[in-house]
């Protein structure tokens, strides 16, 4: 990996030298060689000193500006309602007060900045210094002090001679860190098969998340699409997040006979199919649904199933089909799950199987 | 004796307090000695040295608005009912985190402007890194000695996107939650482990009630720690190694030729602090950002269309939305390649720029310092690899966009989704070649202009009828700075078998390492730059052409 099976010849050669007068550093007819530093002009400031002091005024206005600027802002923050709102052509209806703070604030910080930049370009020196550089790398003397200092030091710490202390010392630091690897444990707990159930289960009503009500088959209409929890899940519920985000149902209607997956139609009362919502891609809630095709499509990366044909996947990264729920209708006639979710719902992941 | 003792003291009680304090100071931290070397340290002017003080202000901003954010937000993921002033959501279910994050913003008199200057400054911490990486990587100011700042200023880069992301992760809205759940589903694509990993960050299964409290402190505290170290070495470096400069009379490789610290960049550089902070004012005075009241909090059975990460995690969406969904099943387990691909090429795409530096220095075996800048013109195939590599990131911000391009442009999304997929394989291809021909093009156009000088526009008649433009030859100065760069030789293995017959063992990475070399700077790709002798010919023949 050295430069050393490279010859050096194929660097360039005149780096550190005025370029072009490698050879011949005296020679003036060397159109190429660096002309040096051109000539400091002056600018009108430094000639003219009505100039000058027409930048300095321009910079204490600008300075005066941002003191107006802040007062304003102060005078804004006690004088204007936190919930006023104000029409501003083109923004339309905004909080008058983020607008008034924002402004005066903005105006306040900017002025100062303006007026130092024009100070620095019109009154202060302009003329261009150069200032040597030196190499990075230390001379050979002082690289040859450090090792002799760093292999003096280590003699002395016999480190290389007691191998016993070598070796344990090692040992110990590098056990040390499980500690913390192990205090990392209570993070959370296990996944155990907590991914591949759900709080669906016999018997369990399908609720409309919308009335909160039970749902009937007469509630859902062949082409609509209804979104279900299981009955006894609560917003106010500890766990509701956590439950709703495996729970959540897709309810739609087929013709029965326009359902080609034959499971699918086992799986369904009177062409009312329930899907999980949960994209099987990354865990999206699936949420459109386009009911001339029966395609429901997730609005986060686009993965379209067709709930006509067991949900497979048609477009999109998601890997495989939404998970189905088996239904029913119970004996006061109120739809019903007749089990959990045969397949774990949500993104695939390495125990699913 | 005491007399002698008190004579410099009595002296120094008659300097101006200012000099009094510095003396006292300097007496304890040394810091004149500091001074000295850089109170006039000379900083080389160009716009585009701007670029990183950009990215340093909008730094300090989001530290500085992140601190007043703090005193007012509830990590906590405790459900509530919200009974604040924003009417809409009265009486609905949320986190502490979602409540707050609305007191803020309708409550806090300056609280939504506070909220909108951090998030604002944090998109152009962001864009202003990349950009200025870009500068960095195109005029080649990583070579030899700022390999290591290059990589500082890469880990701020990536550091700074998870900062952002689990910084917009924490009011807990609707947008926001959906993006942990995308975050969550990648992770459990990883084999073995995933599904560990995501119980562990989440305390359980997702959401739980914890990943705002935990992204609040990798937010407020370990993250920007660690980049806060960084950026104090990224500027100890600057300082030390001297900026970098363009070529150009007087400015050599061992010399830095530009404004003084104190006063004019003193002047310039805080000065543009405030133009900096006042542009970002007006802007969230005017414009809206991430409304999280107009999303609602987080549900993970809701979600809204035409969702969107902060634009510098488009990429890694454009990933995840052309990747095929493929899945292999076996033995009881689920390797899901569709997802954990672009979890895997994710890293990659960023890796990809971070170690150029080292390929190129492998590639030219040049030990040297470089100070003076390249144009990217006489560069060819580093600029062909940079502009390669944009164009792979903006083909995925594309894919991330997939569904607004599908929308706006009214396109399809199942097209956009199938060019992205291809273009991410031709796009850089393409790109890379074009680049370099444009390259190649710009370097005989400078050596034309060199050699006959500048086209005038004057056309001039001949007395025998003959018809010629008039060439303006150029300045001792652009004649200098056009011939200024290196060229190098491609390297050669030279001949295998000696005199004697006896064959040289030749290694792979020799082979490859001379292949590149060749690729680099063959006559395919770079101009040899005009010689004196060349000019000199020219010039004392004909004075036109």
């Amino acid at each position: 990996m050295s430069s050393q099976d490279i010859p050096e010849e194929n660097l360039p050669a005149e780096q550190d030298r005025p370029h072009g007068a490698a050879a011949r550093p005296a020679d003036e007819t060397n159109p190429f060689a660096d002309p040096g530093l051109p000539p400091h002009e002056p600018r009108v400031q430094d000639v003219d000193e009505r100039a000058a002091k027409r930048s300095e005024r321009t910079v204490a206005l600008l300075f005066t500006l941002s003191m107006l600027a802040t007062i304003a802002f102060i005078a804004a923050f006690v004088a204007i309602d936190v919930d006023k709102s104000v029409y501003i052509f083109p923004l339309g209806h905004i909080s008058a007060l983020n607008f008034a703070l924002g402004m005066t604030l903005g105006v306040a910080l900017f002025a100062i900045g303006a007026g130092a930049v024009h100070w620095a370009r019109t009154l202060m020196s302009d003329e261009e210094v150069a200032d040597e550089r030196h190499p990075i790398e230390a001379s050979p003397e002082v690289r040859a002090k450090v090792h002799a200092d760093f292999k003096q030091g280590a003699k002395e710490s016999v480190i290389g001679r007691r191998k016993l202390i070598r070796n344990t010392m090692l040992g110990a630091l590098t056990l040390v860190p499980l500690s913390g690897v192990v205090l990392l444990r209570d993070l959370g707990p296990l996944p155990g098969t907590k991914l591949r159930h759900t709080l669906w289960s016999k018997g369990k009503l399908l609720v409309n998340m919308n009335t909160n009500e039970p749902l009937r088959p007469s509630d859902v209409a062949v082409g609509s699409l209804t979104f279900a929890m299981p009955e006894g899940l609560e917003e106010h519920d500890e766990d509701f997040q956590n439950e709703i985000a495996k729970a959540a149902l897709m309810i739609i209607r087929l013709e029965p006979d326009s359902i080609k997956d034959k499971r699918e139609l086992e799986w369904s009362h009177e062409g009312i199919v329930a899907y999980s919502k949960i994209c099987t891609h990354v865990g999206c809630p699936i949420s459109l649904y386009e009911q001339q095709t029966h395609h429901a499509l997730c609005p986060c990366h686009q993965s379209t199933f067709d709930l006509a044909d067991g949900a497979r996947v048609i477009f999109g990264p998601a890997g495989h089909a939404l998970p189905q729920l088996r239904i029913g209708v119970n004996d006061e006639g109120y739809l019903e799950a007749l089990g959990d979710f045969e397949e774990p719902v949500g993104p695939a992941y390495w125990e699913r199987g | 004796m005491s007399t002698a003792a008190n004579e410099p003291s009595r002296s120094r009680g008659k300097a101006p307090a200012g000099e009094r304090v510095a003396d006292w100071a300097d007496g304890r931290l040394g810091i004149y000695s500091l001074a000295k070397a850089n109170m006039r340290k000379i900083f080389p002017d160009h716009w585009s040295f701007m670029l990183g003080e950009v990215c340093l202000y909008s730094f300090i901003i989001i530290i500085l608005t992140g601190v007043y954010l703090t005193l007012f937000f509830h990590p906590s993921m405790a459900e509530v009912e919200y009974h604040g002033s924003y009417v809409p959501l009265q009486g609905q279910m949320m986190s502490e985190a979602y409540a707050s994050t609305l007191d803020i913003s309708f409550d806090v008199r300056g609280g939504l402007l506070i909220r909108q200057i951090h998030h604002w400054a944090a998109l152009i911490f962001l864009a202003g890194m990349f950009v200025h990486m870009m500068r960095v990587f195109f005029t080649g100011a990583f070579r030899k000695p700022r390999e290591v700042n290059w990589l500082f200023g890469f880990l701020l880069l990536v550091l700074g996107m998870f900062t952002g992301f689990t910084g917009y992760s924490l009011p807990d809205d609707l947008l926001s939650g959906t993006g942990i759940r995308f975050m969550e589903g990648a992770i459990l694509s990883v084999p073995i482990v995933g599904t560990y990993i995501s119980f562990f960050l989440f305390g359980g299964e997702f959401p739980g009630h914890d990943f705002v409290s935990r992204f609040y402190s990798i937010h407020i505290l370990l993250l920007p720690g660690i980049m806060l170290g960084l950026l104090v070495g990224h500027l100890i470096l600057v300082f030390y190694h001297k900026h970098t400069q363009f070529a150009g009379p007087g400015k050599t490789n061992k010399n830095v030729v530009g404004m003084p610290l104190l006063p004019v960049y003193t002047a310039k550089a805080g000065g543009f602090f405030f133009l900096v902070f006042g542009v970002i004012s007006v802007v969230s005075a005017i414009a809206t950002i991430n409304p999280i009241w107009a999303i609602g909090p987080y549900r993970p059975d809701q979600v809204s269309t035409g969702a969107q990460p902060d634009w510098y995690m488009g990429f890694s969406e454009g990933l995840i939305r052309v990747m095929p969904g493929w899945e292999i099943n076996a033995w009881g387990h689920t390797l899901v390649l569709g997802v954990f691909v672009p979890l895997l090429i994710f890293p990659l795409v960023l890796a990809a720029i971070a170690v150029y530096p080292f390929i190129e220095s492998w590639v030219t075996g040049d030990k040297r310092e470089h100070h003076i800048l390249d144009r990217p013109r006489n560069a060819p195939t580093r600029t062909a690899f940079g502009v390669a590599w944009l164009t792979v990131y903006f083909v995925l911000l594309i894919g991330g966009g997939n569904d607004l391009w599908a929308t706006h442009f009214h396109l399809s999304i199942n097209a956009i989704t199938w060019f992205v997929r291809i273009a991410f394989f031709v796009g850089p291809v393409v790109a890379f070649i074009a680049t370099k021909r444009i390259c190649l093009g710009l370097q005989r156009r400078d050596k034309d202009k060199v050699l006959h000088g500048r086209e005038s526009g004057i056309i001039k008649r001949l007395p025998h009828g003959e018809f010629i433009e008039v060439h303006e030859p150029l300045s001792q100065e652009q004649l200098h700075t056009l011939t200024a760069h290196e060229q190098y030789q491609p390297a050669e293995i030279g001949p295998t078998v000696d005199e004697n017959g006896v064959e040289r063992k030749v290694s792979g990475t020799q082979k490859l390492r001379a292949k590149l070399s060749e690729s680099y700077y063959g006559e395919e790709s770079q101009i040899p730059k005009p010689t004196v002798e060349e000019y000199k010919e020219i010039t004392s023949g004909h004075g036109h052409h």
